[in-house]
């Protein structure tokens, strides 16, 4: 497959979107159209990635993300190695390396990651020598979900080219709302980060086409799209917040605070969610809720990406 | 018997010659006696001393230990080093001091003066029996690799050791403000999605050590601190403040703070990871003009040798530190002999630490320690690691071009390192 020179380079790598193109970028989302529709058909399997084999390498637990991808690389007709580090050496203090070199030797054409350390990814890229995609390192990024989060939102409006995407929550340790801050903007949205200035990190607002404040409703006016970040309850005893009941009251999303967005503005959330603390049942449950959408559409765009990065290879 | 033949005194183009006997330097340009070793034209100074390293010894050896730290230090042009006691068990117990000293007199390296903890376990609680630890032969005290959460128990530790005649030495880190930072808090940072440990968390600390000090100093009461790897600019701010009211601070400043700067960790590689952090360049510059005018005091390297394996961690997971105790000072006089001058540098690396510990400042005259380093400024060398005597055979400066290697180190008039 040769790709048009105007795409750019192809990325060995899907660790965060810095070395991405818009094209490229689109490119992963036009694919993801494709794969939808093979999510439909009653035979649920293309031979795509046949005779490759991807390793699930998750050294930070994560169920849901895990079982995204493996259906994705299943769906595509990949065989799919699953090492998941609680039960290996890793806890016994063996080094990210060793592990690799152990996971190299059963021959693997591509690693999934996940790692509760930023830029974990970066490193298995660098001593794998092989496709990456990063499944969430620590705060940094998680670019399947964002690229899921702009597909769902593409979905509806056509295209992100001047759309305004609030995002509320604890943006400081989000690695949804790093990776959304991205790209969106590389998509042509706008994204206003919002969250309590303890979890709002000030540098942020260097990233082009991104905005940050600590007022909601001031995030929220006239956004198309609106995104509450899980809040992990032991922000509380790191003193991030005066209280859970604080917090809900100044920044759940909920549908007084919708009242503020675009009409018909669509509600999303990475989950699991904290319902009635980060957002309301009434929003999560609404006619404006995109959240189960995005879950499908997670599995359409990882199979894109695993299609992107492994066939038509140079 | 020694005499060492074709070196240069610094600043002087005279080719001379110095004899060295029983550990004393016996004369100059006098005739040959015993052992002759060539110098091949190199500079003689005075032994580099270095008051911060992590050998490691007891109960780490796999990072390092008295051998191949010594060994190392030695083949850097030190002829003395402070150990630090943060190892396994704490240097605590003056057995410890004792048995450190004999073994590495034993060896015939670099000469080991160990640091002995200030605190019991260096839990931060209660002061160790500093007296006895002095009697056994602990250089100072210092709980370096924890910081002194426990403000009346460095107060303490001031008034018992300042009666000694000792200095202690601090890790200035406010750990409540560093909280989980593993990298310099800025946008790097940010763009990076790691914890930062601010700036802040270091001028605090310093704030807090100085005032302690000053309460000290108004009552008369002898209190001398010494505050490690100084990193960023608003503390040396501090520092300068103090010193101009005559408080007996002193600090000392790191290499790899003046040459590295955070945007090293973009490459997620944690052999960039130390304890404080690499900081900013305008942090660099601030530290690089305290060298010039005088407010840091002296230079060391916080040599912090790991595995390999441990470094191949991710960058929350694997421990801080770098050593290269063998660069410090090719790194130095490469970078910045021409900003800071050879003089300076060498006065940074060896009278400047021994008057910091209140030692004799070393000279090269005649009757003087025999402890002296043969330097070639001039034959330039790629960083070679698999060279080195330490066991942490990896270093930020691998393939970088240095001049200014130590050809010959002499301690106690015995040959400690020949290239
Ligand atoms: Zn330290």
């Amino acid at each position: 497959m040769n790709a048009p020179t105007s795409m750019g380079a192809r990325p060995p790598h899907l660790l965060d979107f810095q070395d991405w193109t818009p094209e490229r970028l689109k490119a992963i989302l036009d694919n993801a159209d494709t794969m939808l529709q093979v999510l439909d058909r009653p035979v649920k399997k293309v031979p795509a990635l046949q005779g490759l084999t991807v390793c699930n390498a998750f050294f930070e637990n994560s169920t849901r993300t895990r079982t995204s991808f493996e259906l994705a690389a299943r769906r595509m007709s990949a065989d799919v190695l699953t090492f998941a580090a609680g039960a290996s050496s890793v806890s016994k203090g063996e080094s990210l390396r060793d592990t690799l070199e152990v996971l190299t030797s059963y021959k693997v054409d591509a690693y999934i990651v996940r790692h509760h350390a930023a830029g974990a990814a970066h490193l298995v890229a660098r001593y794998s020598g092989k496709p990456v995609i990063n499944a969430g390192d620590g705060r940094r990024a998680h670019p399947t979900q964002a690229l899921l989060d702009a597909y769902t939102i593409r979905q509806e409006y056509g295209s992100l080219e001047g759309k305004k995407v609030a995002i509320l929550g604890d943006v400081r340790h989000s690695r949804v709302a790093r990776s959304n801050a991205e790209l969106l903007p590389k998509l042509g949205a706008q994204v206003v980060l919002c969250g309590p200035a303890t979890l709002l990190p000030p540098g942020l607002a260097r990233m082009p086409g991104v905005t940050l404040t600590t007022d909601p409703k001031e995030a929220v006016r006239g956004a198309h799209a609106v995104m509450a970040l899980r809040l992990q309850r032991e922000r509380m005893s790191g003193g991030f917040l005066g209280s859970l009941q604080e917090y809900a009251d100044t920044y759940q999303v909920n549908d007084t605070l919708l009242g503020e967005a675009e009409s018909g503005a669509i509600v999303l959330h990475p989950g699991p969610m904290n319902r009635d603390l980060e957002i309301s049942s009434d929003a999560a449950d609404g006619p404006q809720s995109r959240i189960l959408k995005q879950v499908e559409n997670g599995q359409a765009i990882r199979m894109s990406v695993l299609y992107h990065l492994l066939v038509g290879r140079n | 018997m020694i005499t060492i033949t074709n070196i240069k005194r610094v600043g002087s183009e005279k080719t001379e010659s110095v004899t060295i006997e029983g550990g004393l330097i016996k004369g100059w340009n006098i005739p040959e006696e015993g052992q002759v070793i060539d110098g091949q034209g190199g500079t003689v100074a005075p032994a580099l001393i270095e008051l911060h390293a992590h050998l490691r010894e007891p109960g780490q050896t796999e990072k390092e230990d008295l051998s191949s730290g010594l060994a190392a230090a030695a083949a850097g042009g030190y002829g003395t080093v402070v150990s630090m006691p943060n190892t396994s068990p704490v240097v605590d117990d003056p057995a410890i001091v004792r048995s450190l000293i004999e073994k590495a007199n034993s060896l015939g390296f670099a000469r080991l003066r160990p640091a002995a903890a200030l605190t019991k376990g260096q839990k931060g609680e209660e002061l160790a029996e500093l007296t006895y630890l002095k009697e056994a032969g602990a250089a100072m005290f210092t709980d370096d690799g924890r910081t002194n959460e426990n403000a009346r128990t460095l107060r303490l530790g001031l008034e018992t050791a300042g009666s000694l005649g000792m200095v202690i030495s601090v890790h200035a880190e406010d750990a409540s403000l560093r909280a989980d930072g593993v990298m310099n808090e800025g946008p790097v940072s940010e763009a990076l999605g790691l914890p930062g440990n601010p700036a802040a968390a270091e001028a605090a600390r310093v704030a807090r050590d100085i005032e302690i000090v000053a309460g000290l100093h108004a009552q008369g009461v002898p209190a001398r601190l010494h505050i490690q790897h100084l990193s960023t600019a608003r503390a040396l701010d501090l520092v300068r403040a103090a010193k101009a009211q005559g408080l007996p601070v002193t600090c000392e400043v790191c290499p790899h703070h003046l040459t590295l700067t955070d945007e090293a960790l973009r490459s997620f590689d944690a052999i960039f990871k130390v304890a404080p952090p690499l900081r900013t360049q305008a942090d660099a510059d601030h530290l690089l003009e305290g060298l010039r005018d005088g407010s840091v005091d002296c230079l060391a390297t916080d040599h912090a040798p790991h595995t390999r394996a441990e470094k191949e961690r991710d960058l929350l997971d694997a421990p801080s530190g770098i050593a290269y105790i063998e660069l410090a000072f090719p790194l130095m006089y490469t970078r910045f002999g021409e900003t800071l001058g050879l003089d300076r540098i060498l006065d940074l690396m060896t009278a400047a630490p021994a008057r910091v510990m209140g030692w004799t400042e070393p000279t090269l005259d005649a009757g003087a320690k025999a402890d002296l380093v043969v330097l070639d400024l001039t034959t330039e060398r790629p960083v070679n690691p698999a060279e080195f005597r330490s066991k942490a055979k990896f270093t930020p400066w691998a393939g970088e071009t240095l001049k200014g290697w130590p050809v010959l180190t002499v301690v106690d008039g015995r040959v400690a390192y020949q290239r």
